[in-house]
């Protein structure tokens, strides 16, 4: 199947046309144009350096952009604002977790709750509507009990987490998440298959990284395969995981 | 008394305890640290006579709101501003050149002068830092970690130019004489007593909206942004807007602070805001600690009877003991760094 066909089949909740992305002489993604679902899960996939980490960067605005347009909820943008992401209806995590450290687990959550404006959110003190789905989104991710502790206190597993719930905190269309499995022991791990698997049935896109072929089989509807910042391939994922230029570019020859 | 507070400062013991009993002992050590500044400030007040206390009282109520106001910005927000004396010089000058009358002066030149109240005078200098943060937030804005720490010295050093070179206005290095007392109604608050509990009022005022601010959803994203800015921006925060905010309603603190030093003093000249103010400013936030605004009080309390303080040491020779100050300082500063990084009584670290 075709990206024109997944696109005009239910639409695509984000695309890219011709999007550069270079850091010094390297171009860490090179003319890349992609559609991704508008539901349902999508992988990318490539081997260490293909551009999978940039991409997602640049969707979000972390990186601006070189080149190239990105089509978020039918807007044709140039550059990305990272604070213009929820009105896009994107959110993200990140590979290396980026919590608020010296911040409580509890106002981890609440921080990304809360009124955006300046003035209004000076003038807006405890409401019980962010206490109580601060609690839920904590409980979902199995931190409720630790939320009076430090961020920078819980373990590796717990931040990874921890960064999940404050991305499902977010009531957006597009949920990006960079290798949201990387060293989660299995338990951990099945809680957030679960989550990103509640977030498909709320008919959401979900765009995340991983380098597990079980997981990718086993969670993805659409992979894309990146190799040196070009498309590779891209399909149903036992589809394309079958191919051989897939195969080699990730076992090599 | 000093003596006997660094003598018997167990912070040295910290590192011989292991980390989990460190935690518990932290906070004992916290109540402990509490305990001996307030202690130390009651009995040198008592000891030296109430003319005495009533000068620390002064001194620190000022001091007081000019660290927490900083600490609001590096503290909660994560930005090392040493621009804040030129906050509190602009709230002096404001004062002074809107309350005196300068006509017996011999400055070259005509003088304009406005003979406004204190109270009238006080506002209008905290609207004129306002702007100026605002301006200067805006420069500032575009800089962070290092450069921004620069660009706010900088800064610092262009407003002491300024009240330097700007004579028709300022009256350059002769300062400004018989800066005038606030009045209510009739009444004229030019005992040292009344001053005292003006300054102190303020303060509490002071206190108040910036524990407002801390506690409000505003101030979580403060302390968003000094944990990790691009992260907070990603969840639809213009982080830009809220450290100007904050810059501004800081600024707008330390003009209050400099409004009440002129009228206190009735004198100012170019050489009460130099960079080094604002250093010691930095210095005595860090002391307190990071993010906590009773830290900023107790430092405050710390640098005001320090200074105070070493003057009645019999050892130390009058000639030396401006020098003494800073250098006592300083070691602190080392000392802290070394053994209690998150200060007397804070939480965070830079």
């Amino acid at each position: 199947m075709t990206n024109e066909n997944w696109a005009d089949d239910i639409g695509a909740a984000l695309e890219t046309q011709g999007l550069v992305k270079q850091f010094a002489s390297v171009k860490a993604i090179n003319y890349l144009s992609i559609a991704v679902p508008k539901r349902g899960i999508t992988s990318i996939i490539g081997p260490n350096g293909s551009g999978k980490s940039t991409l997602i960067n640049c969707l979000s605005g972390t990186l601006p952009i070189d080149d190239g347009i990105v089509v978020l909820q039918g807007n044709s943008m140039r550059a990305i604002l990272p604070h213009n992401n929820p009105s896009h209806g994107v959110t993200r995590t990140f590979q290396e977790v980026r919590l608020f450290n010296q911040m409580s687990v509890l106002d981890n959550m609440l921080v990304v709750l809360t009124e955006r404006g300046v003035l209004k959110s000076l003038f807006e003190h405890k409401r019980s509507s962010y206490q109580s789905r601060a609690k839920e989104l904590l409980e979902s991710v199995g931190l409720w009990e630790k939320r009076g502790d430090q961020a920078e206190s819980l373990s590796y597993g717990q931040r990874k987490l921890l960064e999940v719930g404050r991305a499902l905190a977010m009531n957006v269309n597009i949920y990006l998440f960079d290798e949201p499995f990387a060293g989660l022991f299995p338990a951990m791990l099945e809680r957030v298959t679960l989550l990103l698997e509640g977030l498909k049935q709320q008919g959401k896109s979900i765009i995340f990284i991983e380098h597990n072929m079980d997981l990718i089989r086993r969670l993805s509807d659409y992979t894309f395969v990146l190799d040196s910042g070009e498309l590779l391939a891209e399909g149903p994922v036992n589809e394309v995981l079958d191919r051989p230029e897939v195969i080699e570019a990730y076992l090599g020859t | 008394m000093l003596d006997g507070l660094k003598a018997n400062n167990p912070l040295r013991l910290l590192s011989a305890f292991p980390a989990r009993a460190r935690t518990r002992i932290g906070s004992n050590l916290e109540l402990l640290i509490n305990i001996l500044v307030i202690a130390a400030a009651l009995i040198f007040m008592l000891y030296q006579g109430p003319g005495f206390a009533i000068r620390i009282a002064q001194l620190f109520a000022i001091f007081a709101i000019l660290v927490v106001s900083l600490n609001l910005v590096i503290g909660y927000t994560g930005l090392l501003s040493v621009a804040h004396v030129a906050f509190f010089g602009i709230g002096a000058y404001s004062v002074a050149v809107l309350t005196t009358n300068p006509e017996f002066e011999q400055v070259p030149g005509h003088i304009r002068y406005f003979d406004w109240t204190f109270f009238a005078a006080l506002p209008v200098g905290m609207l004129i830092a306002g702007v100026v943060a605002l301006f200067v937030g805006g420069v500032l804005s575009r800089f962070r970690d290092d450069l921004f720490v620069l660009v706010s010295v900088g800064f610092a050093v262009i407003a002491h130019r300024v009240f330097l070179f700007w004579q028709p206005v300022t009256r350059g290095a002769f300062g400004i004489h018989d800066i005038s007392k606030p009045t209510i109604g009739g009444l004229v608050i030019d005992g040292r007593l009344e001053f005292m509990f003006l300054s102190l009022g303020f303060l509490v005022l002071v206190c108040l909206a910036s524990w407002m601010i801390v506690r409000s959803s505003f101030g979580r994203v403060l302390m968003a942004i000094r944990e990790d800015e691009q992260a907070i921006e990603v969840f639809g925060y213009k982080a830009s807007m809220f450290k100007l905010m904050i810059w501004v309603i800081s600024a707008m603190m330390a003009a209050l602070a400099g409004g009440l030093i002129a009228s206190e003093q009735t004198f100012i000249d170019p050489n009460s805001f130099l960079l080094l103010e604002s250093i010691l400013l930095v210095c005595i936030v860090i002391l307190g600690g990071l993010g906590t605004i009773w830290g900023s009080l107790l430092g405050a309390l710390v640098f005001v009877l320090l200074n105070e303080g070493m003057r009645f040491l019999p050892f130390l020779p009058d000639a030396l003991v401006g020098q003494a100050r800073l250098a006592v300082l300083g070691m602190l500063i080392v000392a802290l760094m070394l053994f209690r990084p998150q200060g007397l009584v804070g939480k965070f670290k830079l």
